[in-house]
Parts: C-alpha cells; sequence; structure tokens
C-alpha cells in the first residue's frame, strides 16, 4: 500500500527543511514522523523518504538499519524498552526483565498476541541515578523494580 | 561551594528567573570584546572539554580558521550514551537558558552563524524541554536574526535541535557530523580535523553540553575566578553522575579534585547494608576499572586519575559491592560495545562479537583459563587499531578488568570446558537481527 505522509505532518517536515543547509539531514526526523504515522518503517515509507529528499533508497534503508528505534515491523501498543546495561542491572534489572519475558510469554523483539505490548531489551538509556528503568513508548519509569513494574503494566491494560 | 552548571535555584529553567539571576549578561558582556579575546578567556581559565577526552576548550576554539569564505558550524554533543553518565540531561531539564547562553558565545568565538544542538533520541522528554527553551529564546529575541537589534551588534546565531535515533557511536564527534548529515553514522578519519573539515566539508566544533553549559560564568566572573577552583590543572567544578551500589545515586556538581570516596560516602551515601567495595568504574562504562581497596585518596580530576590508572571521562562513575559478579558485569559491558560497534573497522567489529562471545561462555561457567589469556589478546588487538575511539572503548573494560581482578576470573573458570564455538564472521551493525523483509 503506497505511503503518504499527512499535511499536519508535511508541515512539520517543511520546519525541518528548513533547519539546514541541504534536505538529506531532515530524513531522521522524517523517518521517525513516519513510524509514527505508520507503526513502523515499511518499504513503502522507505520508498516515498527517497522520493522526497531525491536519494536511492538504499540510502535510506541504510539509515534506518543503522539507528534501534527505528522499527521495521509493528510493534505493540505499548512499547516496553527495559534498560539492563550496568548501572540498572546492578539494580536488578533482570528481574525485571525476565518478568516481563515471563508473564508476558514474549522475548526481546516479540510481540503479545494481542499486540498490547512488545518487548526491547535496550542499552543505558541515561537514568543510571534512577535505576533500574524501563520506558514506555516515550516515557521513562524509573526507580523500579518487578513487582512496580508490574502493577503499571497492568494499570496499562 | 557554588555552583557552576546546576545552582540550587528553583525555577531556573524559566527564562524570567535566568534572567532575574543575571541570565543574559555574559553574553551582552561577550558581544562587547572581540571574539579573540573571549577565546583567550576561555583558553586561560582552563576550561576542559566535558565529555571525556578533556581537551582545552580555548584551544579548541581557536583552531578554527579566523579567514574563510566557507560557513562556520558549531556542533553541541548531547548524545549522552555512555552508560554511568546522565548528566546532560539534568542540564537540558533544569538550567536550558545558560546552556543556550553558552552556545551564543561560542558560536560569536569561533565566528559560527549555525549551531546544531545532537540530543539522543531516547531523550525525548529532554528533547522537548530543550526544544521549548530555544523556543522560548527566539521568542524574547535572543536569537536569529533579532539578535542584532536586542544586542545592538552585527551578529546573530541560529540553534538548530538535531536528534538522534539510537546509536552510542553518535557521542563520537565526527560520527555526530555524519549523523547530522542524515547518513549512517560512521566515524570519519582524521586527519583532517573538523575544524578543518567538518560538517559538510566546512570548519567545524564540537564541544560537550557541560562544557558550554560552564562559558556564561567564565565570561561573567572572570578567568581567574574560575581557574581557581577545584584542581588547577583541571579546573572548575564537574558533574559527577554515581550509580549502581550506594545509597543515594545521582548528580552531584562538585569541584574537580574531590576524593572518590567522599562522593561515594559523603554524598552518594555510602554503600546499601555497608558492604565493602569491590571495584569502581570512574568515568563511565569504558573506563578502566579500579579496584574498590585502591580507591583510598583518589581524587576525581583528569591528572590525578590518570595517576590511579583509570582516566575521568564523563565523570559517570559505576560502584559495585563485595557480592558483586564481576564476569556477569564484564559480560554485559562487552554486550553493549558490541552491539554499539558501527562495524566499520574489522578489529572492533569482529573483535566485541569475540569478547562478548567468551564472555559469555565464561558466565554460563564453561570458560577455561586460557579463554581468559585469548580475551586479553582480542582486547588488545582492538586497542589502537581502529579509526575511532570506540575500539579502546570496548577493549579497556576487558584488559583491565580481568587484569586487575585475575584472581576471581581465574577462580570461575571451569576445567570442562566447551571448545566449541561457532565461527561465524560477525556482520555490521544491527543486520545480526532478523530484519523483516522489505520490498523495493
Amino acid at each position: 500500500m503506497e505511503f503518504k505522509f499527512t499535511e499536519e505532518n508535511l508541515a512539520r517536515i517543511e520546519k525541518e527543511y528548513a533547519k539546514y543547509p541541504v534536505k538529506k539531514p531532515a530524513i531522521m526526523k522524517m523517518l521517525y514522523i513516519a513510524q509514527e504515522q505508520n507503526g513502523y518503517i515499511s518499504g513503502e515509507v522507505i520508498q516515498e523518504v527517497a522520493r522526497m529528499l531525491e536519494i536511492t533508497e538504499e540510502e535510506v534503508l541504510g539509515v534506518v538499519t543503522f539507528y534501534t528505534m527505528y522499527h521495521q515491523k509493528p510493534h505493540g501498543k505499548y512499547h516496553l524498552q527495559v534498560c539492563t546495561n550496568v548501572s540498572c542491572m546492578l539494580r536488578g534489572a533482570y528481574d525485571i526483565y525476565n518478568k516481563i519475558q515471563n508473564d508476558l510469554g514474549v522475548k526481546n523483539g516479540e510481540v503479545t498476541a494481542d499486540m498490547k505490548f512488545s518487548l526491547e531489551e535496550v542499552e543505558c538509556m541515561g537514568s543510571c541515578g534512577t535505576a533500574p528503568m524501563i520506558a514506555i513508548n516515550e516515557d521513562f519509569y524509573e526507580n523500579l523494580d518487578a513487582e512496580k513494574t508490574m502493577q503499571i503494566l497492568k494499570e496499562l491494560n | 561551594m557554588e555552583k557552576i552548571v546546576l545552582p540550587d535555584i528553583p525555577g531556573l529553567s524559566d527564562i524570567e528567573v535566568y534572567k532575574q539571576n543575571g541570565g543574559y549578561q555574559a553574553i551582552k558582556k561577550a558581544l562587547g570584546t572581540s571574539s579573540d579575546e573571549v577565546i583567550d578567556v576561555v583558553k586561560k581559565s582552563g576550561l576542559r572539554g566535558r565529555g571525556g577526552a578533556a581537551f582545552s576548550t580555548g584551544l579548541k576554539w581557536s583552531f578554527m580558521p579566523k579567514s574563510t569564505d566557507k560557513p562556520k558550524y558549531l556542533c553541541i554533543n548531547g548524545d549522552e550514551s555512555e552508560p554511568g553518565s546522565f548528566k546532560d540531561r539534568q542540564i537540558f531539564e533544569f538550567n536550558p537558558h545558560q546552556l543556550i547562553e553558552g552556545i551564543m558565545i561560542a558560536c560569536y568565538a569561533i565566528g559560527s552563524n549555525t549551531a546544531y544542538l545532537y540530543i539522543r533520541g531516547e531523550y525525548y522528554k529532554w528533547i522537548k524541554l530543550m526544544q521549548k527553551a530555544v523556543d522560548t529564546a527566539y521568542e524574547n529575541g535572543l536569537l536569529g536574526e533579532k539578535m542584532k537589534e536586542t544586542f545592538g551588534t552585527d551578529f546573530h546565531c541560529n540553534l538548530y535541535i538535531h536528534a538522534g535515533a539510537g546509536a552510542y557511536i553518535c557521542g563520537e564527534e565526527s560520527s555526530l557530523m555524519n549523523s547530522l548529515e542524515g547518513k549512517r553514522g560512521y566515524p570519519r578519519v582524521k586527519p583532517p580535523f573538523p575544524a578543518q573539515n567538518g560538517l559538510w566539508g566546512n570548519p567545524t566544533t564540537i564541544n560537550n553540553v557541560e562544557t558550554l553549559t560552564n562559558v556564561p560564568k567564565i565570561i561573567e566572573k572572570g578567568w581567574e575566578w574560575f581557574s581557581a577552583i577545584g584542581e588547577p590543572k583541571h579546573p572548575g567544578t564537574l558533574l559527577f553522575g554515581i550509580s549502581g551500589h550506594v545509597n543515594k545515586p545521582g548528580v552531584y556538581e562538585l569541584p574537580s579534585g574531590t576524593l572518590l570516596t567522599d562522593i561515594i560516602y559523603k554524598y552518594a551515601g555510602g554503600i546499601p547494608g555497608d558492604k565493602k567495595i569491590k571495584a569502581v568504574i570512574p568515568g563511565g562504562s569504558s573506563m578502566p576499572v579500579l579496584r574498590g581497596d585502591s580507591i583510598e585518596g583518589v581524587k576525581m580530576d583528569a591528572e590525578s586519575l590518570r595517576a590511579a590508572g583509570s582516566a575521568i571521562g564523563t565523570g559517570g562513575i559505576m560502584v559495585m559491592d563485595e557480592d558483586t559478579d564481576l564476569v556477569k558485569v564484564l559480560a554485559r559491558i562487552s554486550k553493549f560495545y558490541h552491539h554499539e560497534s558501527c562495524g566499520q573497522c574489522t578489529p572492533c567489529r569482529e573483535g566485541t562479537g569475540w569478547m562478548e562471545k567468551l564472555l559469555h561462555r565464561m558466565v554460563e561457567g564453561h570458560g577455561s583459563k586460557r579463554d581468559l589469556d585469548l580475551l586479553v589478546t582480542v582486547a588488545k588487538n582492538i586497542e589502537g587499531n581502529t579509526i575511532c575511539a570506540l575500539g579502546e572503548a570496548a577493549a579497556w573494560p576487558v584488559k583491565f578488568m580481568v587484569e586487575r581482578f585475575r584472581d576471581e576470573f581465574e577462580s570461575k573458570m571451569s576445567d570442562h570446558v566447551q571448545h566449541e564455538m561457532p565461527n561465524e564472521v560477525h556482520s555490521m551493525r544491527h543486520t545480526q537481527n532478523p530484519i523483516a523483509p522489505v520490498t523495493l
């Protein structure tokens, strides 16, 4: 299916173009906006972004695969990003990570059958002083333990 | 002690409160002098970069060509992805206008009209907070063309925020520039250095967020004042982010040269359960680890830490108590560097993968003493053989942790050795993960 940005998003992209002497740097924000609109970066998104920026589709794909925040398959409604890097690990991050895997029955990179939750083990998110943490979509939840985390997920559900 | 970067003033992120506390006066003062004088003051102040290399900021600025037809750029590094460091987000949240003012002064000093503030993509909230502060500065005529009118000079600069999208390597300055140009964030070969050939081939200076937040106060109070704070060779305050096994983790702004033990016990409230300290990483995960029994008297500044066998890095202190399994910690650190290696240089792309695999085998209880030597050999073959410093960042934790805790590592090795390890070639960043089919 063809992908087109909404009028509102096209206006946001125009603002991005204005920041730089050339168009190409806007790609990072464009892909992010596309992901917001489409749910994930599909082949059609790549085609459209390449057309708009007048670059090749391979160049766009190169950017998509380099950065971890672009996803090439649909996520759950709530995308759970669990940091397990050292500062979080020392304060029990793996308890949280394992608990989520167990209770939701998903592994890293998987989505629950009802498409509600997806799980991603992420690298340091800069919450070391308030570790352990998880991010749900764009919100940080800090100073957690396994129990508190499951309570938060229950409330979302 | 007076705080420079994160003063205890409630509501300081509000532009009015910032102005009431002398905000946007330093840029006025700077504009009344020549750009050379500004560079000179910053040079004399002894301000050194807070992003890890601790290079003289004034000297860096002086590398920018004076006479050139090309546009000049300032990039501000707010990628903050080093595990254990979480200081810049405090600036975005609590003192954004002092950062903006520092950016304005830096632009004036190097003769740039355009600045890009690169913030890591995962900092969703802080990107929004910072964008709000930038918008407010524009509305108040402090940025853009209106600046000329506000300050009555012919200088102006624009500040744009560029959000990353999840890549540790983009904190490396040349990788940051490639990312800003909308490419894969591969580090560039140096020379040429950014001051000659940076963003789109133009002269560029890259400074850390914390570094520039210091600048307005230096201009306001003079270099003599700043250079008298903390250790003379690395003056000023530093934002120490302390995490791991301490009672009160967080960011503490303290003079450089503060005792590491003071930060741990006096400020961060000591270790939970009064346990002993086994290990401390003093500057973010890529810096050499120190043994808990060797931190007495160690001061937190570039020179003192070098003498103690580590480095200041980003000032991210990670504390590990006596019950910590260092094999697991090192395995996690190596997993990180393997994940973040951009894949450009073979020693790093392959080596980080081998280190992760060897350490994983050790965690599983199937490592042998020979594996320990192999691990160190792999680390030494990465170090110094890569385009950027991620090679060292990946090698140092392994090399120094095995060396300094050899007894612990050896005690965890097994005689039941699994020799089979799939000899597969590691692929480039992320392509080791299954990728959904793309129809082009």
